[in-house]
């Protein structure tokens, strides 16, 4: 009973990352390639994501205190997290990624600063109930993830 | 799944052993080889990883030939412009897919007059693989 509360539980909030933008179609492309040999790729996945994607953050944060600021630098930055964020369906933090780009295209240093902090903001969001969730797929244990097409 | 598998081994392998298509993965984002990695392996392609360019260069300089190789195009050391030109110059006519985050508009042009078979965005799918797969498997008709 209480097994099946469980992955009710992992179920909704599940559904709460694509309900809320979280995420997009891309993280059950990842769903789909765990299998018994790889039960927890989206987690293992994810946490590569967030390793490498702080690494970037902080180098984005080091050159927006530079000024003038390097535009190209910052968009190449940007473009390297908009890669991953987008191949594991991050969808609010990729549209943070393009609104960056688009700052840095026309060349304000405003404009990249006020999105960087909200792109800060839905990435941590994302960190937080991604980090949540599979800590709760973990308590369910082998099989007891709630994969389903969306 | 049939039609997949019937695509994926209608493909003449470079692997005699395995006969089992093979597949270069050029990128220098860890995130996207793992899931690339694991993408190929699902459908039964034999992968390997290097992280640019000229790393692409040196394993082909040792020998090694691959059905596909999907290349990333931003990478440091030597990017996917080059690495392409510099294969097709080596003599290299398998199938090479460019696959970056870069849209269609976002000057790939040169990307793909370096030689490229086909581009793709990223983030690659299964659909997109497939897709892939049957312009592997049509070069290797011809």
């Amino acid at each position: 009973m209480e097994r099946n509360h469980l992955q009710r539980q992992i179920a909704v909030m599940r559904q709460s990352l694509f309900d809320q933008g979280l995420v997009d179609e891309q993280f059950v492309q990842l769903e789909e390639l765990q299998d018994d040999a790889n039960p927890n790729f989206v987690e293992e996945v994810a946490t590569l994501y967030y390793r490498d994607s702080s690494r970037l953050i902080h180098n984005i944060d080091q050159a927006l205190m530079k000024r003038p600021l390097d535009f190209h630098k910052l968009d190449s930055y940007m473009h390297q997290l908009k890669g991953s964020s987008s191949s594991i369906g991050a969808k609010k933090v990729n549209a943070e990624c393009n609104q960056f780009r688009e700052y840095c295209q026309i060349g304000s240093a405003e404009g990249c600063v006020r999105s960087f902090q909200q792109l800060k903001k839905e990435y941590g969001a994302l960190k937080k109930k991604i980090e949540a969730y599979f800590q709760m797929v973990r308590q369910a244990g082998p099989d007891k993830t709630a994969c389903s097409r969306n | 799944m049939d039609d997949h598998h019937q695509l994926i081994n209608g493909v003449a392998g470079r692997n005699p052993e395995t006969n089992k298509i093979t597949a270069l993965i050029v990128d220098d984002n860890m995130v996207n080889q793992t899931i690339h990695h694991r993408l190929l392996h699902s459908l039964g392609i034999e992968n390997q990883v290097v992280g640019n360019g000229k790393e692409a260069i040196d394993v082909h300089c040792s020998g090694k030939i691959f059905d596909l190789i999907l290349m990333d195009l931003d990478m440091p050391v030597m990017n996917g412009i080059e690495a392409t030109r510099k294969l097709r110059a080596m003599g290299i006519r398998n199938t090479i897919v460019g696959v970056s985050s870069r849209s269609v508009n976002e000057h790939i042009q040169e990307f793909v007059e370096a030689g490229l078979d086909d581009y793709q965005e990223k983030p690659l799918t299964i659909s997109k693989l497939l897709s892939i797969l049957r312009k592997v498997r049509n070069q290797a008709e011809l």
